[in-house]
C-alpha cells in the first residue's frame, strides 16, 4: 500500500530525514518508535502533506501513485489520514459543520452520495459513542476548549468517521492517562481490517500493549536503524534508545 | 481643533435657512437646544486626526464635500423597491426612512403590545413632547463632538420607541434607513430616541442601506434610556454602498440592573465611524458590546467604544472582530472609564483582527481610565493572518484549500454572530457575511 524509498527531508535548514525506507502492506500495523528529535513526527507530517518540510530526495508511492505530488486534501480523499499530535483549535467553526464538510468531500471523491444533515447526524452519533465521547462536543467549535484527552479521542473519532485506508497516528498517546489510552486503543483496534494499514508513531511502548503492532521500526537521527516484531518494542522499553544513538549513522540494521 | 472653514460655513448658512423653514411647525420648544448645538458646532467644526479620539480617521472627505440638506423627497418608493432589504422571518414592526424622512406608505408600525409606542420622531415632536423634553438630547453630548452637535441642530426625523413599565415588545423593531442616489450629495441626520421604562424589554434593529450608488452622508444618533431592570437588544447593520459616508452614535443610559446588548455589523460604506457609548449609571447593570467589521477595497471603518462604569457592580463585555482585505483600514478604539464610585466593576475587552492582504491596515487601541480601586478590567487585542495550522488541519481532512479558507473566515466572523440571540437577524447576517466572502458561494453549497 505504501512504499517509502530513500526519503530525505529538510526543514529550517536542517536535514531531518536521511534516507528512510519503509514498506507497509494493507492489513498491517506498523509502529515507528524513536527518541525525541529523531524525525518520527516529521515523517508523519510529510506523509500528510505538510508544506513546511522540503523533500530533497527519495519518493513515496501510495497505492501506485506518487504521494508527494498530491495536495493534503487529495491525500485525504485518497484515504490517507493523520491523527495530529497537536489537534488544532478552530474557534467559530462548529465541529458538526467541519465533520460534515470533511466527510462529504471524501465521499464525493470516492464517488459516493453526499450525506444530508439527518443521515450525517445518525452516523456521527453512532460513531461518537464508540469513543466514549459526549455528543455535546459536536455543538462546540473544532477542538476549542477540549481537554487534551478529548482532542486525541476526537482525532480517532474522525478516523472512524472518515474510514481512511492508511491511518497514521502521530504520538496520539502522549499526554494520555491509562483510561483514555484504552479508549483510543479500542477505537483504533476497531478499525483494524485486511484493507487498512495503520502506522503508530510513538515514543513509548505503553500504547503498543493495547494496539499490538505487526512490525516495529526504530527511527534514530533520521534513519530506520532497526526493524523487528512486537518484541522489539519491549526491548526498547527495557533498554532505552541510548544504544542506538550516537553511532546510529554508522549502520543499519543496528549493532548488537 | 481646526476645521475646514468653508464647510463649516455651509452648515451654518444651512442652519439659518433650516430655522426659517421650521418656524411655526410646533417645535419651537427645541429652538434653544438647536441653537446651542449649532453654536457649539461653530466652535468645534469637524474633528481632525490631531484630535485624540479621531487619530486614525480623517473626515476630510466629509468636510470637503458640499452636502445639501435632504429636502422632502419627491421620489415615491414602492414596497417592491425595498423588498430586497427585508429580513426574512422578521415579522415585526418596521419603520422605513427614505433619505432621512419617515415613509408611512412603506412602514408597518404595529401592532404593538398595550401602551408601547413606535412612531417617527417627527410625529413624536408633537405627540410625545413630555417624554422628548425629558430625554431628547440629554445623553448624547453635543458639547463634546461636532457631529453630535450637527445632528442635534438639524434633527428632524428618525424613530421614537417608548415602552412603558413592565411591557415587552415581543417582535423586533426594524428601522430601515434607505438612501437613494440623488443629483447632488445630500446629508441626513437620523435621530432616534428609545425609552424603555422600568422592567420593560425591546429589540431594535437599525439598518442602513443604499438604493443605487451615490455619494451621501448619514449622520445618525440614537439615544437609548433603559430603566431599572430593563432589557434592550440593539443591532446596527451597515450595508450601504461603497460611496456612502456614515457616522453613527449609540448613546445608552443604563439604569439599575438593566441589561443591554449592542451588536454591530459593518459591511458597507466608504467611510464609517461607529460610536458606542453606554453609561452604566445604575448599580448592577450588564452591558455586552459585540461587533464585527469587514472591509475591503478602500473602505475605512472606525469603531469607537466608550464604556463608562459610573456605578458599582456593573459588568461590561466588549468583543470586536475585524476582517480587512484590499487596501482597507480598520480602527478599534476601546476606552473603558471606571468612575470613582464604581467599585466591583468587571470590564473586559477583546479585539481580534484578521488581515487578508498586505495593504490592509488596522489600528487597535485600548484605553483604560480607572478611578476606583476595587475593579477587574482586562483587555487584549490580536492582529494576524489566517492560521496556517488550521488550514493544514482542514485540508488533511479532505477540505479543499479555498473551502478551508472560507470556513475559517466564516468561523472568525461567526464568533461574533453567535452572540446574537435573535435568530432571524443572526441568520440574515450570516447570509450577508457569506455573501461578502469571496468564497461565499462555496459555503452556501456546503451548508
Amino acid at each position: 500500500m505504501l512504499e517509502i524509498k530513500n526519503l530525505y527531508v529538510r526543514a529550517g535548514g536542517h536535514e531531518i530525514l536521511k534516507g528512510v525506507n519503509l514498506r507497509v502492506n494493507a492489513g498491517e500495523v506498523h509502529s515507528i518508535m524513536g527518541p525525541n528529535g529523531s524525525g518520527k513526527s516529521t515523517l508523519a507530517q510529510v506523509l500528510a502533506g505538510r508544506e513546511t518540510y522540503e523533500v530533497t530526495g527519495g519518493e513515496v508511492i501510495y497505492e501506485g501513485k506518487n504521494l508527494l505530488e498530491m495536495a493534503p486534501e487529495e491525500r485525504a480523499r485518497e484515504g490517507v489520514f493523520m491523527a495530529f499530535q497537536y489537534p488544532v483549535e478552530i474557534p467559530g467553526v462548529g465541529s458538526a459543520q467541519f465533520l460534515k464538510a470533511a466527510l462529504n468531500a471524501i465521499r464525493k471523491a470516492r464517488g459516493l452520495e453526499e450525506l444530508d444533515a439527518m443521515e450525517f447526524l445518525t452516523l456521527v452519533k453512532q460513531r461518537i459513542k464508540v469513543l466514549g465521547m459526549d455528543e455535546k462536543l459536536l455543538h462546540r467549535s473544532v477542538n476549542e476548549g477540549f481537554s487534551g484527552g478529548e482532542k486525541k479521542r476526537g482525532e480517532i473519532f474522525q478516523m472512524a468517521l472518515l474510514e481512511p485506508r492508511l491511518c497514521i497516528m502521530d504520538e496520539t498517546d502522549s499526554g494520555l492517562d491509562i483510561d483514555a489510552l484504552k479508549i483510543v486503543a479500542k477505537g483504533v483496534n476497531g478499525l483494524r481490517s485486511p484493507e487498512r494499514a495503520i502506522i503508530v508513531v510513538t515514543h513509548y511502548q505503553r500504547l503498543l500493549d493495547y494496539i499490538v503492532p505487526d512490525y516495529v521500526h526504530v527511527l534514530v537521527d533520521g534513519r530506520i536503524v532497526r526493524s523487528g516484531g512486537k518484541e522489539l518494542a519491549l526491548e526498547l522499553e527495557e533498554k532505552g534508545y541510548a544504544r542506538f544513538e550516537g553511532g546510529a549513522g554508522a549502520a543499519a540494521p543496528a549493532r548488537r | 481643533m481646526t476645521a475646514v472653514t468653508p464647510a463649516k460655513d455651509r452648515y451654518l448658512e444651512s442652519f439659518a435657512r433650516f430655522e426659517q423653514a421650521t418656524t411655526g411647525n410646533g417645535q419651537e420648544w427645541l429652538r434653544p437646544v438647536r441653537q446651542a448645538a449649532i453654536a457649539r458646532f461653530a466652535e468645534l467644526g469637524f474633528p481632525t486626526p490631531r484630535d485624540e479620539d479621531w487619530r486614525f480617521t480623517s473626515v476630510a472627505p466629509i468636510a470637503q464635500t458640499s452636502f445639501k440638506r435632504a429636502e422632502p423627497s419627491r421620489i415615491a418608493l414602492a414596497p417592491r423597491d425595498i423588498e430586497q432589504f427585508t429580513v426574512p422571518g422578521l415579522k415585526g414592526v418596521q419603520l422605513v426612512f427614505v433619505n432621512g424622512r419617515y415613509a408611512p406608505a412603506l412602514s408597518s408600525p404595529g401592532p404593538l403590545s398595550d401602551g408601547a409606542t413606535v412612531s417617527s420622531l417627527a410625529q413624536a415632536f408633537t405627540d410625545a413632547r413630555t417624554v422628548l423634553e425629558q430625554h431628547l438630547a440629554r445623553y448624547a453630548d453635543y458639547a463634546r463632538d461636532g457631529f453630535t452637535a450637527l445632528n442635534t441642530a438639524f434633527m428632524e426625523d428618525g424613530a421614537f420607541v417608548h415602552v412603558p413599565r413592565g411591557r415587552v415588545v415581543e417582535t423586533p423593531v426594524h428601522l430601515l434607513y434607505v438612501s437613494t442616489a440623488t443629483a447632488d450629495p445630500i446629508v441626513t441626520h437620523p435621530r432616534n430616541l428609545i425609552v424603555l421604562e422600568e422592567d420593560s424589554q425591546a429589540v431594535i434593529i437599525e439598518d442602513y442601506v443604499s438604493l443605487g450608488a451615490g455619494v451621501y452622508f448619514s449622520n445618525a444618533i440614537t439615544e437609548a434610556v433603559v430603566g431599572q431592570n430593563g432589557v434592550l437588544d440593539h443591532y446596527l447593520i451597515e450595508r450601504e454602498s461603497h460611496q456612502a459616508f456614515n457616522i453613527s452614535t449609540l448613546r445608552v443610559e443604563q439604569g439599575r440592573s438593566s441589561n443591554v446588548a449592542s451588536h454591530t455589523v459593518l459591511l458597507g460604506g466608504a467611510l464609517v465611524r461607529n460610536n458606542v457609548h453606554p453609561v452604566m449609571a445604575g448599580e448592577g447593570g450588564d452591558c455586552l458590546i459585540n461587533g464585527l467589521f469587514m472591509a475591503t477595497g478602500r473602505q475605512h471603518m472606525d469603531n469607537f467604544m466608550r464604556v463608562e462604569h459610573a456605578s458599582p457592580h456593573c459588568d461590561s463585555r466588549q468583543f470586536y472582530h475585524g476582517i480587512l482585505d484590499g487596501q482597507s483600514h480598520g480602527v478599534f478604539s476601546g476606552r473603558i472609564i471606571v468612575h470613582k464610585d464604581a467599585q466591583k466593576t468587571d470590564a473586559k475587552q477583546t479585539n481580534k483582527n484578521l488581515l487578508l492582504s498586505e495593504e490592509a491596515q488596522i489600528d487597535s487601541k485600548p484605553q483604560l481610565e480607572i478611578y476606583a480601586d476595587d475593579v477587574k478590567c482586562t483587555h487584549g487585542a490580536t492582529i494576524g493572518q489566517i492560521d496556517e495550522d488550521a488550514i493544514f488541519y482542514l485540508r488533511c481532512r479532505g477540505i479543499a484549500l479555498e473551502a478551508a479558507r472560507a470556513l475559517l473566515l466564516f468561523g472568525f466572523a461567526g464568533e461574533s454572530l453567535q452572540r446574537m440571540k435573535v435568530e432571524p437577524i443572526r441568520r440574515h447576517l450570516e447570509g450577508l457575511v457569506r455573501h461578502w466572502l469571496p468564497q461565499g458561494k462555496m459555503l452556501e453549497e456546503a451548508r
